[in-house]
Parts: structure tokens; C-alpha cells; sequence
């Protein structure tokens, strides 16, 4: 018999039960891990980033090179885990979707509209932003999360989200703090990560972005804010609003001291 | 804005520390958390902005579960949302299981996603366990399995339930269960449905 937790990992993580009823669950689900690990498609989204920060766009022709992440202009290497940040060129706290926006703006000369009319691909159409997140949270594999909280704006910033975590409202009186704020809970069969503790908010935030296989995307954490806040019954996160990044710069700095894991592949 | 460090500061606590030093009151903070919130999120659907405005509960309800409600906050909550329940003017509190049934496995409704036309489902399965038949169910909410036999149905229990259904904050301040009447998600006859789900003999959640 399997054990009814670990059948609920795996169905959530699409494996389907039944015919290797024979061998464990630890064994189904060390095959499962191994055939994540021979490929994740990540890897293309994380190829066709790498191309569009290099690739002269915009009505500047310029390309993304020169874009500042928080570690100078052009250095990517571990951006990622020091994000979301006060940049003072902009004198905003921002996370990543929101800085290349900006830089897409002001490098490239796009306009904030134009810049950011698909921020969520389906299919064919894809978004830059998931391509490039893609790419440049490749890059911070490995480094330890370090969101400083150095900056006045940052620390208003996780207060401010810390608030949005716990605000019920809507139809269904969620918060995230509903479906995120005890451990071992699930709905349906899909496990809830505690995002009040250091454990579960470590996890959860180290693993995004990820390649979702039930959507065949790469999606970021913009999109997973924006698709809890779906189910939470709220109405439409704005991409890069200063909720979105109070929120994630919450999260974020919540995480620090775990070794940055992504983009991963999930369900 | 930069003060010492003050008795609502620790207060603040959680936060407070993870942030070096706080720099708003708990009170400010919230105020501005909601003025950040709307300027941030755009209507949708049926997702109109208005559903950031919060009701007394949704407010008092907003807090880290460290800070916990008083015993007087929380007998104000459930009183306020105890007269609020309306019982079926037909007296009559159940429904057709079968129905409830189809209702309890539904999760649309509410959605900025969700077609506003068609009925909203309540997704008991996505919190409780109802059955043995339906293995995925979420854990959220107890077990409601023989629900029935293990209370009988007795007018009282009959009561109970339709009210829990219609307000779970009128018996649990702060619960994390939807009010399900109050806030107009199911309809009077879908609340019966439900209702009769826990209770009849005949339903799969009593064999
Ligand atoms: C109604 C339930 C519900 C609410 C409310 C909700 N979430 Fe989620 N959340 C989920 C579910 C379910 C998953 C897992 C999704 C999956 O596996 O497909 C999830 C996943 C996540 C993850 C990714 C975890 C991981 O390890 O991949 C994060 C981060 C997250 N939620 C944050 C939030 C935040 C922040 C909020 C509030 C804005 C929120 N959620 C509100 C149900 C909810
Ligand atoms: C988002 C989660 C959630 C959903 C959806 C939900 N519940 Fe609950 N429910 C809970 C929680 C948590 C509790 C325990 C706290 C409490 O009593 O309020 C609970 C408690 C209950 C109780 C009280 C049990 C007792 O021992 O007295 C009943 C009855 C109940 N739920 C029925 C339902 C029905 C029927 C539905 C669907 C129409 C439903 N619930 C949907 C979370 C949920």
C-alpha cells in the first residue's frame, strides 16, 4: 500500500499510479526525480533569455547588457538572490520582472505599455520576461539568498507585504495565510507549502521560476503571485506594482540563507 | 521615516525583527497596505476592486496567528456573524444529496476566470474529507466523514449545519472555511443541497 501522503506527492507531480503498483512509492518517486533531472525545458526558455539580453531591441536598438540588476551594470551572476532591491535610479524597491521592464524602457526605449503587453506566455506566443527570468535566475544557482533589507523603502516594503500576506478579503475571505500559514496541509492531493516558517517559505521561493508541466510554460514569480491571488478570488495583480514586489520582497527576504534552486520543474 | 525602537515596535514583533527596525506602526502599516493594494490590482471579470474592501471579521481577521484574537474579539465576531445566518423562510434545511454532492466537488465560482453566469460550486472536497469514495480531498478543514451517523440529524444538528454552511464564523471566529451564505457564494436551495450531503443516510459521506 502507499502511503497516502506520498500518493499525494506524486499524483501532484503527474505520476500516475496504478501500473508499478508493484514497486514502492520511494522507488516511483526516485524515478520520477531522475527523469526530472535529465532535462528540465526550462533550459530553452533559459537559451532564448540569455539571446534576448544580448539582442539589440527597441526603438534604441540597444540590447539589455548595460542593465543594471543591483550588482553593477551588467552582472547577472547571483542578481537573483539579492532581489527584490531599492535601485536608486529609480528610487523604487523593485524584484526582477520589474527592473527589466524598466530597463527595457529606459535602454531600450520601449514604452512601459508596449514593453509589457504579454508578461505571461501561452504556446507560441511567449513572454520575454519568462525567457529572460528564466535565464537570469539560472545564473544565481546556487548562491545563498541574501535580501539585505538595507534600504528604508526595502524594509517598508516587507512590512507592507508582510500585511498582504495575512489581509483577508474577497468572496471566500482568503488571505494567503489561508491556504499557506500551517504546515502538512493540502488541497485536493496538492501539498500547501507553510510560507509563515523558515523551512516551507525557503522552499517554495528557491523553486520559482519553474517549468509548469501540466501548462507546458516556464513561469515566474510574478505569474504565481498573480494565479494565488486568482484562486484567492482578488481581482488582477498588476505586473510589476509596488503590491507585487511588497509581496515577493516578504517572501523573498523570508527565504534568505537557502541556497537559490531554479528555475525548477513542477507539476 | 526612521524611529526607535517602541513598545508597538516589538509589538509589531515578527516583522519588526526581520526588518532591523520598524519604520510604521502596525496601524499605519495596514492603512498603507491598502492604499497599496489598490492602486495595484486592476479589475478583472467579475473581480471588481471592491472586493478589497474589507468587513469588520475580514479585519479583524487579518492578523498573524501569533498575535492571538482575545476571547472578548472573538465572542464579537461570531455574535455579529450569528445574526447575520437566514434560515430558509420553508423551514425545510434539506436538500438533495446528489446535488450536494456535485456542488461540494465543484471549485469554480468567484474567479475573475470563472463565467459569472453559471452557478459557483463550494469545493468542500478542496478542505474536508466527505467520502471514502473521493481520495482527493484537501485536509484544511477536519474530516466530515460520517458526518451524520456520528451526530444524527436531529433539528438542532440540522440547524447547526445549515448555519455553519451559511456563516462558519458564526461558531468559529476567524475560521479559515468560507461563509458561504453570507458572502452570497452558494444559493439557499445549494445550501440544502450541501446541508443534506452531511446529514441523510442515504449519502455517500454516512456509508
Ligand atoms: C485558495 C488557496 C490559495 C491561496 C489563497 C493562495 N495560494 Fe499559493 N498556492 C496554492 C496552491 C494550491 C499551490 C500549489 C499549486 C500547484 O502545485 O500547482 C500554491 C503555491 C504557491 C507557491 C509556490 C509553492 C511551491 O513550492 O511551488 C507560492 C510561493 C504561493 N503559493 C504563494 C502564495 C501567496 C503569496 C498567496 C497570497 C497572495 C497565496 N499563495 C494564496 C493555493 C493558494
Ligand atoms: C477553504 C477551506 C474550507 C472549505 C472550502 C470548506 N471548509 Fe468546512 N471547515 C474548514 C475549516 C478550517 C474548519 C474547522 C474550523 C471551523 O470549525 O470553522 C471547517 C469546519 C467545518 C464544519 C464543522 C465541523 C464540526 O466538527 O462541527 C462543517 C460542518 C464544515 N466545515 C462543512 C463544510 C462544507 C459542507 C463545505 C462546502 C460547502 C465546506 N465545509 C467548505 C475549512 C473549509
Amino acid at each position: 500500500m502507499i502511503p497516502r501522503r506520498m500518493a499525494a506527492t506524486m499524483l501532484a507531480a503527474g505520476v500516475a499510479l496504478g501500473a508499478s503498483a508493484q514497486s514502492s512509492p520511494e522507488a516511483e518517486i526516485a524515478k520520477y526525480r531522475e527523469a526530472l533531472a535529465a532535462g528540465n525545458p526550462a533550459e530553452l526558455w533559459e537559451a532564448r533569455g540569455e539571446d534576448l539580453w544580448k539582442q539589440k531591441r527597441g526603438p534604441k536598438n540597444a540590447s539589455l547588457e548595460a542593465c543594471d540588476l543591483g550588482k553593477g551594470a551588467g552582472v547577472v551572476k547571483g542578481a537573483y538572490a539579492e532581489m527584490p532591491r531599492y535601485f536608486a535610479d529609480a528610487d523604487r524597491v523593485m524584484d526582477l520582472e520589474t527592473r527589466l521592464a524598466h530597463c527595457m524602457v529606459t535602454l531600450q526605449g520601449f514604452r512601459f505599455e508596449d514593453a509589457t503587453k504579454r508578461v505571461f506566455g501561452a504556446g507560441t506566443n511567449r513572454s520575454d520576461f519568462e525567457s529572460l527570468a528564466a535565464w537570469i535566475t539560472s545564473e544565481a544557482r546556487g548562491t545563498t539568498m541574501n535580501v539585505a533589507l538595507a534600504h528604508p523603502k526595502e524594509r517598508e516594503a516587507y512590512q507592507l507585504g508582510e500585511k498582504m500576506f495575512y489581509f483577508r478579503g474577497g468572496p471566500h475571505d482568503f488571505a494567503c495565510a489561508t491556504c499557506h500559514g500551517e504546515s502538512s496541509k493540502r488541497i485536493r492531493l496538492q501539498d500547501l507549502p507553510n510560507l509563515t516558517e523558515k523551512a516551507g517559505a525557503q522552499l517554495a521561493y528557491t523553486t520559482w521560476p519553474a517549468y509548469r508541466v501540466s501548462q507546458g510554460e516556464l513561469r515566474t514569480f510574478q505569474w504565481r503571485l498573480n494565479d494565488c491571488y486568482r484562486q484567492q478570488r482578488f481581482p488582477d495583480l498588476k505586473f510589476a506594482s509596488d503590491a507585487s514586489i511588497a509581496l515577493t520582497t516578504f517572501l523573498a527576504r523570508n527565504a534568505n540563507g537557502a541556497a537559490f534552486n531554479a528555475p525548477a520543474i513542477k507539476r | 521615516m526612521k524611529t526607535r525602537t517602541s513598545a508597538t515596535a516589538i509589538f509589531v514583533g515578527i516583522a519588526a525583527i526581520a526588518a532591523g527596525c520598524a519604520s510604521m506602526s502596525d496601524q499605519e502599516a495596514s492603512q498603507k497596505a491598502l492604499e497599496l493594494m489598490k492602486t495595484s490590482f486592476s479589475e478583472r471579470g467579475q473581480a471588481k476592486l471592491d472586493r478589497l474592501d474589507q468587513d469588520e471579521t475580514q479585519k479583524l481577521c487579518s492578523k498573524p496567528p501569533a498575535l492571538e484574537l482575545s476571547k472578548e474579539v472573538a465572542t464579537r465576531i461570531e455574535k455579529a456573524n450569528l445574526d447575520s445566518i437566514r434560515y430558509p423562510a420553508d423551514g425545510m434545511l434539506l436538500g438533495d444529496w446528489k446535488s450536494g454532492e456535485r456542488i461540494a466537488q465543484s471549485g469554480i465560482g468567484k474567479q475573475f476566470s470563472d463565467d459569472p453566469k453559471l452557478p459557483s460550486g463550494a469545493n468542500c472536497y478542496a478542505c474536508h474529507q466527505l467520502s471514502k469514495a473521493e481520495i482527493s480531498y484537501g485536509t484544511i478543514g477536519p474530516s466530515l466523514y460520517n458526518y451524520g451517523k456520528l451526530r444524527g440529524t436531529s433539528e438542532p444538528i440540522q440547524r447547526y449545519t445549515y448555519g455553519k454552511v451559511y456563516n462558519s464564523q458564526a461558531f468559529t471566529a476567524c475560521s479559515n472555511m468560507p461563509r458561504f451564505g453570507h458572502n452570497a457564494i452558494l444559493t439557499e436551495q445549494q445550501m440544502k443541497d450541501v446541508t443534506a450531503l452531511l446529514l441523510d443516510p442515504n449519502s455517500p459521506v454516512n456509508q
